[in-house]
């Protein structure tokens, strides 16, 4: 297979502005140029269109309002009054999230969320954010979350260790879940585009499934977004009320 | 056995993943819809735990395709 059809290539992080520090490669890549057009674009509309101020919203003044009203009811109905401490954290991480996956779904833009790195460096942040409000919160009862109340004596180790195991996995699921989504949808798009010339005149039939895969692939941009907030919800309201 | 002919076989085996997945949204539509046909009325409570139950599990098959592409073309 020659190298500029493979699908993966679409992945490949490049160095636009070379920078290093000491052994480290701190280089401006096109990941974190996309980075920060999410920053800018996110920050863009909070900010713009919100400004008219208008009692009657406009269309753009709209969406900064339905966005804001989303993500505070789920804090919410998901974390209750503490939420609100948490509001502007989680408002955003489900904006750059958001933004990066919709951004990606431009012809020839990069996906910053199809990159394990991204994605495991947001939930390793929000674990080890969850982990030090539990402690600060509950201090040595923070413990008692792997024991859920109830549960009979002679099932307490093999409980114990299952609960352990399942809070450690939780960063990896997390980033793993959207990573995989973005890169498998992403490759799924190039490969089936990659059917459209050779079959000559039947090449109608995969434009028509890449049309039904580009939309199922908007739905997941806004589903996995929706899905990696709502768990950071779930983590932040297990360390503050534990079970 | 040849490199190319085992990453083919491997990328299909890894298909197999799909068949949970499968079997999970089917089981989530199906609850949703005679929830649904029962009580319309909550519609829409269940609805969107089901699309955040289908994205869960939706998860996993994608985990499968993600092994399968990242074999025959990584």
């Amino acid at each position: 297979m020659a190298e500029a059809h493979n699908p993966l290539e679409q992945f490949v992080i490049k160095a636009w502005v070379p920078i290093k520090v000491g052994d480290l490669d701190a280089s401006f890549t096109n990941s974190s140029a996309f980075m920060l057009l999410a920053v800018i674009a996110v920050t863009a509309l909070m900010v713009l269109a919100v400004r008219p101020r208008a009692g009657v919203p406009g269309r753009w003044q709209l969406l900064a309002e339905l966005s804001y009203q989303f993500i505070a009811k789920m804090v919410s109905d998901n974390i209750g009054k503490e939420g609100r401490a948490f509001f502007p954290l989680i408002f955003s991480i489900f904006m750059f999230v958001l933004f990066g996956n919709l951004i990606g779904m431009i012809p020839y833009s990069f996906t910053f969320t199809s990159h394990i790195a991204v994605t495991l460096t947001m939930a390793l942040l929000i674990f080890v954010m969850v982990t030090i409000i539990a402690f600060a919160k509950h201090g040595i009862k923070f413990f008692a979350f792997f024991l859920p109340a109830g549960v009979p004596i002679v099932l307490a180790p093999l409980m114990i260790i299952i609960e352990v195991i399942s809070y450690f996995t939780r960063p990896f699921s997390l980033s793993v879940r959207l990573f995989a989504n973005m890169m498998a949808g992403h490759t799924l798009l190039k490969v089936i585009g990659g059917f459209v010339v050779p079959l000559g005149l039947f090449g109608f039939v995969p434009i028509a499934g890449l049309v039904a895969v580009m939309g199922l692939e908007f739905l997941i941009a806004f589903l996995q977004a929706y899905i990696f907030t709502i768990l950071t919800c779930i983590y932040i309201n297990d360390a503050i009320h534990l079970h | 056995m040849e490199l190319e002919a085992a990453k083919m076989i491997g990328a299909g085996l890894a298909t197999l993943g799909f068949i949970g997945p499968g079997i999970g949204i089917g089981l989530i539509w199906a609850a949703l819809i005679s929830t649904v046909g029962r009580n319309p009325g909550a519609a829409d409570a269940v609805t969107t735990t089901a699309w955040v139950s289908f994205a869960l599990v939706e998860a996993l098959a994608i985990f499968a395709l993600a092994i399968a592409l990242l074999i025959l073309f990584g």
